[in-house]
């Protein structure tokens, strides 16, 4: 093998170093794996504590682990509105259900047609997976997941009712992809801190959901401030896509014949 | 290799020869990640590590590449090594990895790593290559830093997420700009930033290409 140009010498060049190559990856994911899992499984946990206003102080895994003990994971069946066992969705425990993976399996979603789609999600669970925080045996809080498009991404987050199945506790997205100042600011605590003591619904009207943001600030005067959050400075698609993507999630399609189960049985 | 050597391929890529600012390279990433100071200095490092250990390595084994597979035989290493980063983030530092998404994906395709394997590693010994890699990665992370401290501090007010001018948002005087959030604003910043540099170091700016000539008036009568 004296000259680098042979053919034969370019072809064991290359087998060398793709093997070389795939075993450092292949070695590095496998090894890292079980830490990146961690992660993400402990970054969902904060993200739903802290749509409860559960959060603790300390950011520590041992401090949340034993946060999240207290939050109990049930499926629902959007269509009944009553809980299922895990079996259903092939799982033997709730917490295990990968709802955003189920949007993708056609046994457990459907194709959700253009009229009905208003979070622009193209397909619709048949399970969804809610988070109930219960305080000795009595529900307390009740986390929905939600999801749905803004300007250029869709939206992940969960919203956090009180036992009234209408009042909100707190709400927070946790994936998320918008432009940064602008529609990112669905993270700042500022904005967030616009939901607690809004409401859904106006019961006494339907149970259509009323909540919406509002072009620029709430009428402190208005009526309907109950039902009115301030939209986001400069992010009109955004604000729209966080509306679209409430609406979807407690109206029809989503989760609004539990919640109405919920009011009856409280 | 002298002291003189490993200052020059360490520290000119800094202000002499930056790759984005005198090479017009890796501009694309440069728009991207600039939005705060943070997200520029993890940014940089793994670019940083990224260019060193690829021209070491390429630098190593460059006797033995054939030259007509050069460019994927490098482009091999490259990707190798940036998955290899974006999986140490995602382990070791997952909250930055989320900032970060795709762009650490995107190194491979930063046109510094490659051009600093094409144009010095595959000449050199592999000590000064490395070097070599490093010191373009942090004239990649000086600019970086740089074009980051105008956008983060006018476009949010903060640097390293630290409040400096109390935005109106957080109920204070300043009214954020938003155009310098957004990519385009990089250009400016960056085209600015080009123009003092050379304005600094005459010797960067380039020598016209030709030069028109004057009109020739013949006249008709």
């Amino acid at each position: 093998m004296s000259n680098k140009e042979s053919t034969q010498k370019t072809i064991l060049v290359a087998f060398l170093l793709c093997l070389v190559c795939s075993i450092v990856i292949a070695g590095s994911v496998v090894i890292l794996k079980p830490t990146q899992e961690i992660n993400k499984a402990l970054n969902l946990k904060v993200n739903i504590l802290a749509a409860a206003g559960l959060l603790p102080e300390s950011d520590k895994p041992a401090d949340i682990e034993a946060a999240f003990s207290k939050i109990e994971a049930k499926i629902v069946d959007l269509d009944t509105g009553e809980y299922v066992e895990p079996e259903v969705v092939g799982r033997k425990k709730a917490l295990a259900y990968d709802q955003r993976k189920a949007a993708k399996n056609p046994k457990l979603s459907d194709f959700l047609p253009a009229e009905d789609d208003i979070a622009s999600i193209k397909r619709r669970v048949k399970y969804a997976k809610v988070y109930l925080v219960k305080n000795d045996d009595q529900l307390e809080t009740i986390i929905i997941p939600v999801n749905g498009y803004g300007l250029w991404s869709t939206l992940y987050g969960f919203i956090a009712l009180e036992k009234d199945a209408n009042t909100i506790v707190g709400l927070g997205f946790y994936e998320h992809a918008e432009t940064p100042g602008l529609g990112g600011e669905v993270d700042n605590p500022r904005w967030k801190a616009f939901w607690p003591g809004k409401k859904l619904y106006d019961l006494d009207e339907s149970t259509e959901p009323k909540i919406h943001l509002m072009k620029g600030s709430v009428d402190k005067s208005s009526k309907a401030i109950d039902y009115q959050v301030d939209g986001l400075a400069g992010a009109t698609l955004t604000s729209r896509g966080v509306t679209n993507l409430i609406q979807f999630w407690v109206g029809e399609n989503g989760f609004q014949r539990y919640l109405s189960r919920l009011r009856k049985e409280a | 290799m002298s002291d003189s050597r490993i200052k020059k391929v360490l520290f000119e890529p800094v202000f002499s020869n930056n790759p984005i600012a005198l090479q017009i390279l890796g501009i694309c990433s440069a728009l991207a990640v600039t939005t705060s100071m943070q997200l520029s200095i993890v940014m940089g490092l793994a670019v940083s590590l990224v260019t060193g250990m690829s021209s070491l390595f390429i630098a190593t084994i460059r006797a033995q590449i054939p030259s007509s597979i050069r460019i994927i035989v490098q482009m091999t290493i490259i990707a190798s090594l940036v998955i290899l980063v974006d999986q140490i983030l995602k382990a070791y530092a997952y909250e930055i990895s989320r900032q970060l998404s795709v762009f650490v994906g995107l190194i491979i395709t930063n046109c510094i790593v490659m051009g600093r394997a094409e144009a010095f590693a595959m000449q050199n010994s592999p000590g000064i290559s490395f070097l070599d890699g490093i010191g373009n990665g942090l004239g990649y992370m000086v600019l970086l830093l740089a074009v980051a401290f105008f956008r983060e501090l006018l476009g949010a007010g903060k640097l390293f997420g630290i409040e400096i001018l109390p935005t109106i948002n957080d109920g204070g005087w300043y009214v954020p700009n938003g155009l310098l959030l957004l990519p385009p604003s990089a250009f400016f910043i960056i085209g600015l930033l080009i123009w003092a540099l050379r304005g600094w170091k005459k010797e960067q700016v380039e020598l016209e290409d030709y030069r028109i000539s004057s009109h020739t008036v013949k006249e008709a009568f």
